[in-house]
Order: C-alpha cells, then sequence, then structure tokens
C-alpha cells in the first residue's frame, strides 16, 4: 500500500525540504503506523508533530483524506491504501 | 575583551555582543535550527558554558505548535544544533509524561555535565555537554513530588545550584514545592525549607510547599544563600540548613529575580516587584535594590531607569551578571526592555528596547 504524507512549510526543513513523503507501509496501518514510518527516517520532523507520548501536539492537525483524525480515531485511524495524510498547523496565535 | 548578553523572550531569542559593555550590537531573533519556527519560540531557559574552551550556549525554547526542546552553538549563535535521532530532553515513555519546557540549565564542577530544570517538576542531567539529557529518577521518585503544585508559571523546577566544589551536591527550588537539596550525586533528597514562609497555607512554616521564586549562591562563600520567596527574601549560611529574612529595607519582600556578584560576597541584586496581588514594580518605579552586606541593608540602584511609571516586572531568570570582577549587571523586563550596569560606572543604559516579554537573560566574558 502507498501513503502520501505532505509536510507543512514550516517543517520542510526536518525531512530536507521534501513537500511530500511518499511511504509504502507493508500493511493496512494505523496514523500511528504512518506517524511511526515518518519517525524511522525523520525522528525531528516526528518530535515536532507528536510529544514523548505519541500524542499529537495541541496546535497540530493531522488531516487523513481530508477529515481531521481527531474527530475519527485519533491516532488509531485507519490509514488506507491511497491515502492523503496532511499536516496542518493550526493558525492561531499573535 | 568581548562581552556576551544573551536574551530570551516569550517571542525569539536575542543575542547582544560589546566590547565595553556600554554599546551593544543586537542581533535576532535567531532560527535556532532547521525548525523555522523556532523563530518566534519562548527561550524559557539560556545557559553560557566557558568550562568549555570555547564557549558554549544551550538556549531551552519551545514552540507553541511544535513543541520544547534544546538547541546549543559552540559557534557564538552562528550555527545551532539539535540531535537527530532523539529528543535532547523527555521522559522515559512508562511514565507517560511529556516535557512541557526548560526552565534553567546549571552546570558543576564536573566538566560535561549540565542539569536542566523542567516543567513538569523534574531534573534531567547531561553527561555530554548539554547535548542529551537523562532523568534523575531519585528526585522524581521523591514522595513529596505528588504534592508539589504549579505556580502560577508553571511546574517548574526553575532554579539549580550544583555546589561549586562538591559535584555530588546540588541545590534545586521550584514553585510550588520550595528547595530540595541532594549531597549522593542525585539519589537522594532531601526538602531544606526551614525558615522560609508560605503564607497561603494552613502550616505557615511546612516542610515543604514553599513558592519559591529564585534561589542564588553567594560567590565567595559557597554555603550562603540567597531567596526570594512568594513574599519573603531569605538568606542562609549554612547551605539552605536555616532560612532568616533580609527582607528589612526593601519596597517590598515579593519579587522573582535576585542576583549574586560573581567574584565579591555579600553582594546582591534584587529587583522587587510591589505586591503579589500588584505584580508591577512598587510604586510603578522600575529599580533594582541592591546589598553589598549580604541583605543587612538595601540601597536603591535605579539611577538611569526610566523615571515615568513603569508597569514592567523582572521574571526570575530575567536578571544576570558577566563574570567579570568589575561586574556587569543586566536585566530584562516584561515590557521588553534590557538594561545593563558596571560596578565601575553604577548608572543602566538600554542595551536593547521592545523586545517581546523578556523571559531570561545571561551574560558572560568570552
Amino acid at each position: 500500500m502507498t501513503v502520501t504524507v505532505f509536510i507543512p512549510g514550516a517543517l520542510r526543513n526536518e525531512c530536507g525540504g521534501a513537500t511530500r513523503l511518499d511511504l509504502e507501509p507493508g500493511e493496512p496501518v494505523s496514523l500511528t503506523g504512518v506517524l511511526d514510518e515518518v519517525a524511522a527516517t525523520y525522528p525531528r520532523l516526528d518530535r515536532r508533530i507528536r510529544d514523548e507520548r505519541g500524542r499529537l501536539r495541541q496546535f497540530v492537525n493531522v488531516f487523513v483524506n481530508e477529515e481531521e483524525s481527531r474527530a475519527l480515531a485519533g491516532m488509531d485511524t485507519a490509514v488506507p491504501d491511497g491515502a492523503e495524510v496532511r499536516i496542518i498547523p493550526s493558525v492561531a496565535g499573535g | 575583551m568581548t562581552y556576551l548578553l544573551a536574551i530570551g523572550t516569550k517571542k525569539g531569542f536575542f543575542l547582544a555582543t560589546s566590547e565595553d559593555r556600554r554599546a551593544w550590537r543586537v542581533d535576532g531573533p535567531l532560527i535556532l535550527g532547521g525548525d523555522d519556527s523556532t523563530v518566534q519560540s519562548s527561550v524559557y531557559a539560556i545557559g553560557i558554558d566557558t568550562r568549555r574552551s570555547t564557549p558554549r550556549l544551550l538556549v531551552g525554547a519551545d514552540s507553541s505548535h511544535f513543541g520544547p526542546s534544546v538547541w546549543h552553538s559552540d559557534d557564538l549563535g552562528a550555527n545551532w544544533n539539535e540531535p537527530a535521532e532523539r529528543a535532547p530532553i523527555f521522559f522515559p515513555p512508562d511514565l507517560d509524561t511529556a516535557l512541557v519546557r526548560t526552565w534553567q540549565f546549571g552546570f558543576g564542577p564536573d566538566p560535561d555535565i549540565v542539569y536542566a530544570g523542567v516543567e513538569p517538576h523534574a531534573l534531567f542531567t547531561s553527561v555530554d555537554g548539554g547535548v542529551t539529557f537523562e532523568l534523575n529518577h531519585g528526585l522524581w521518585n521523591h514522595p513529596h513530588r505528588r504534592e508539589w503544585y504549579p505556580g502560577y508559571g508553571g511546574a517548574a523546577i526553575h532554579t539549580i545550584l550544583p555546589h561549586p566544589d562538591d559535584p555530588d551536591s546540588v541545590t534545586v527550588a521550584m514553585s510550588t514545592g520550595g528547595v530540595y537539596q541532594t549531597h549522593d550525586a542525585g539519589n537522594s533528597w532531601t526538602a531544606v525549607n526551614r525558615g522560609i514562609m508560605a503564607d497561603f497555607l494552613a502550616d505557615p512554616y511546612p516542610e515543604f510547599g514553599q513558592c519559591v521564586h529564585k534561589v542564588v549562591r553567594d560567590s565567595v562563600d559557597p554555603a550562603k544563600l540567597y531567596a526570594q520567596n512568594h513574599g519573603g527574601v531569605y538568606r542562609s549560611d549554612d547551605e539552605a540548613t536555616e532560612w532568616t529574612s533580609i527582607a528589612d529595607g526593601l519596597p517590598s519582600d515579593f519579587g522573582f529575580a535576585m542576583v549574586a556578584h560573581p567574584t565579591s560576597g555579600d553582594s546582591i541584586m534584587n529587583f522587587p516587584v510591589a505586591a503579589a496581588a500588584g505584580r508591577f514594580p512598587p510604586g510603578n518605579r522600575l529599580q533594582a535594590q541592591r546589598s553589598d552586606d549580604g541583605g543587612s541593608t538595601w540601597r536603591t540602584f535605579s539611577e538611569g531607569l526610566p523615571e515615568e511609571p513603569y508597569f514592567g516586572i523582572v521574571l526570575r531568570d530575567a536578571a544576570a551578571t558577566d563574570g567579570d570582577d568589575d561586574a556587569g549587571w543586566y536585566f530584562g523586563t516584561r515590557c521588553g526592555d534590557v538594561y545593563a550596569a558596571v560596578d565601575s560606572e553604577p548608572r543602566w543604559s538600554p542595551v536593547v528596547t521592545h523586545l517581546p516579554d523578556v523571559l531570561c537573560v545571561r551574560a558572560a566574558r568570552i
């Protein structure tokens, strides 16, 4: 299966400037599994997205096929073959 | 001679350099690494490790979006590094706890040993000069820990005072928990708050639970400590076994910051705040209070500071000295102004103004 993870501009320096990461998990995965794949290659990018408990940082949103993961099953959200995973920080702050 | 003044703000890290401590070049906000968002991170902790052949800068910063980390620079801020494979500071997975931010660094007598006090209340130790840290389990497992509460600023260990001669002895302080001390390299810790008042508790002199805002060590006598409490200013002459009040003569006994002279004993600077319920400078006048007799007497040290009403206080780590015999003193305010003075010319002058809230400053002669 394939999964594409889109990287926001603020974090692209953590993955060599890539705007997207094309992953090939060997089997159906959860969102945790997708981010574990990201962490295997780009651990510092992962740390910007998740804390050491594996939880999404408060103002980081992850969409799976255009649905926000917190409205689905959170980190247990199933990521289907061909899914687009978008990491989108909240637009907030002064 | 070059003097370095590092300034951490609510939104960004700035570096000032000077040859004479009168004219300053200020750079920033600096990007602390590959992540562009670090340019606007909150910087609560700065360390300047002058024990090394090349000074190492440590910055504990946290992004509201992308979390906390620690960056280090060995070229005075031109380049910043952060370990790729693991976070510099993180709680072991079985503790189900996440790092909020780093609040202070401490440097002991042993080379490459660096301590970090963090939120939530914990102490970490590095043996590689502050690149990676490990949790101090002795303090984390202290039976008091479940009764430590967050002060208004957070549940943080904000003071770390390694003993300058004994690598096994470290004193830490926190809000709200008080002062703790180890003499066996961090395996066991003892509350050392006798004499410090906690007027917000049923027992005003409890074993622990005091809201200590800052503790500093006398530069000549390492057994002499000074504490700015949440109401109360204290000195200990026996390394925190007993504390006695030195608040007489100050316009207020409330405040956050306290600084000891880098080379002269009994010389300290205090930055009073009107009251717990009035967190502005006393009389709305920005001021420092100085004592050169261990806090027995105080004098106002305010020449050069604004004479108009001023409402920005000095936070707990927003004051520092630079280690020079002709001491340079520095502080920053929540209004984003940073001032400097030297003993031989005891008049404050601005280093930089109109920054975001200043959270911490650190200075060194390099």
